[in-house]
């Protein structure tokens, strides 16, 4: 479960869809993985008005990683001069791409529902009382 | 052979031995790849895009997502949701780039708004008519409506998802297109090969403003029928003998009777006029 992906989850539960506190989701007893995926820097480019930097920041908190600038880098970060990817787009990869959630949970801040996550998978089958 | 549909709920269905064997089947492959392709010309997409992926399965579109070439638009990022944990672990075995979540769609969509570029699905909305699960309280226009409203809210502005499904019949095929209009969705179907036993259909699905009809502009070979009614505003708008009551009618009436034989009173400047009510 990629950290990428952990900034556009919520909780499933239709009572918790449109609360604030049920996004992000909060990582307890994560043990965290490094997957090797090619740079892909369109992506990234497409993704970054896209991506919740104050929901990002928590994360790496709650995960100990460490701190990351206070604001969202701007799209002119992401290429050097010479048109290559900068550093900051190659950090953003490593961070966003590359780290991601092998075992754990994923607690709501609303209703504290805890998802399980396996082998990456996170198991977001809820029973039916608490659709 | 009986649909799958109709046998078991889709997380049953798809045990180990049915992933297995649907994983490794060359034929199933090659139908989904192709399905995949058409999906992914139908959703038009301009550069590498956030996808989600609903049913992946074990992953055989998200792998031609992911492999998507540069000159094509690639490669793509996705996010599946699959109800079957069999089926993903055969994802997992064949070590797929994209995240997974163990979820069933006719529970929602749980991200947050605006999340993704596109949404494609291959052979998997069918399953939500089914009215039969491990539990009771699904009924499937519920799990319908669950999926298209939140499918809706997850998607970008001017996004577009592409849903190639095998509905059981009219009904089923009705129930699904309505449940996404209803939804907010500008709502297409499109057939390929009608009419044939291998005929596919797909639900091409807009978010904001523009004819569906137009995301087909780019495609060869494709006829476009639209079924909605054309403007009814000519409703005042009728002959006068057809309008019951009304002296043209009632003198053409007469000339119907007249022409069968039978005995008609003459007509003059009193025939269909106007009486004072007496009551």
């Amino acid at each position: 479960m990629k950290l990428l992906t952990l900034n556009f989850l919520t909780c499933a539960r239709k009572q918790c869809k449109s609360t604030a506190a049920a996004f992000p989701l909060h990582p307890k007893e994560a043990e965290l993985e490094q997957v090797e995926i090619d740079v892909n820097p369109l992506f990234i480019k497409n993704m970054l008005p896209r991506l919740d930097w104050e929901a990002m920041k928590v994360l790496t908190q709650e995960l100990g990683l460490p701190n990351l600038p206070a604001e969202t880098p701007a799209a002119e970060e992401l290429a050097n001069e010479d048109g290559e990817p900068s550093q900051t787009l190659k950090d953003l990869h490593i961070l966003l791409m590359e780290t991601s959630i092998a075992t754990g949970k994923l607690a709501c801040g609303n209703c504290g529902h805890e998802y399980a996550v396996k082998e990456g998978i996170a198991n977001f089958l809820l029973p039916s009382h608490m659709v | 052979m009986s649909r799958p549909e109709d046998t078991l709920p889709p997380d049953l269905f798809y045990n180990d031995a049915e992933s297995r064997k649907y994983t490794t089947s060359s034929r199933i492959r090659s139908i989904q790849a192709s399905m995949t392709n058409r999906a992914l010309e139908l959703l038009d997409l301009k550069g590498p895009s956030f996808i989600l992926d609903l049913g992946c399965g074990s992953g055989l579109s998200g792998e031609i997502l992911t492999n998507t070439e540069e000159i094509d638009g690639g490669p793509h990022t996705w996010i599946g949701m699959d109800i079957s944990s069999s089926m993903l672990a055969e994802a997992l075995q064949r070590d797929v780039e994209g995240d997974m979540l163990l979820a069933d769609i006719g529970q929602g969509v749980p991200f947050r708004p605006g999340a993704f570029d596109a949404a494609i699905s291959i052979s998997a909305i069918q399953w939500l008519c089914n009215a039969e699960s491990t539990s009771d309280e699904d009924a499937p226009d519920r799990r319908l409506k669950r999926f298209f409203d939140t499918l809706y809210a997850s998607l970008k502005r001017g996004g577009r998802a592409v849903c190639q499904f095998y509905p059981k019949n009219d009904a089923q095929r009705s129930m699904i297109s309505s449940a996404a209009i209803k939804a907010g969705f500008g709502a297409g179907i499109l057939e390929d090969d009608p009419g044939t036993k291998n005929v596919k259909l797909y639900l091409v699905l807009t978010i904001g403003g523009g004819d569906v009809t137009g995301t087909v502009d780019g495609l060869r070979d494709v006829d476009v029928f639209d079924a909605r009614r054309k403007d009814k505003s000519r409703k005042g708008m009728v002959p006068a003998d057809r309008l019951k009551g009304s002296k043209a009618w009632i003198l053409r009436k007469k000339a119907q009777a007249e022409g069968k034989g039978k005995v008609v009173k003459n007509s003059s400047r009193y025939t269909g006029r106007k009486r004072k009510v007496a009551f």
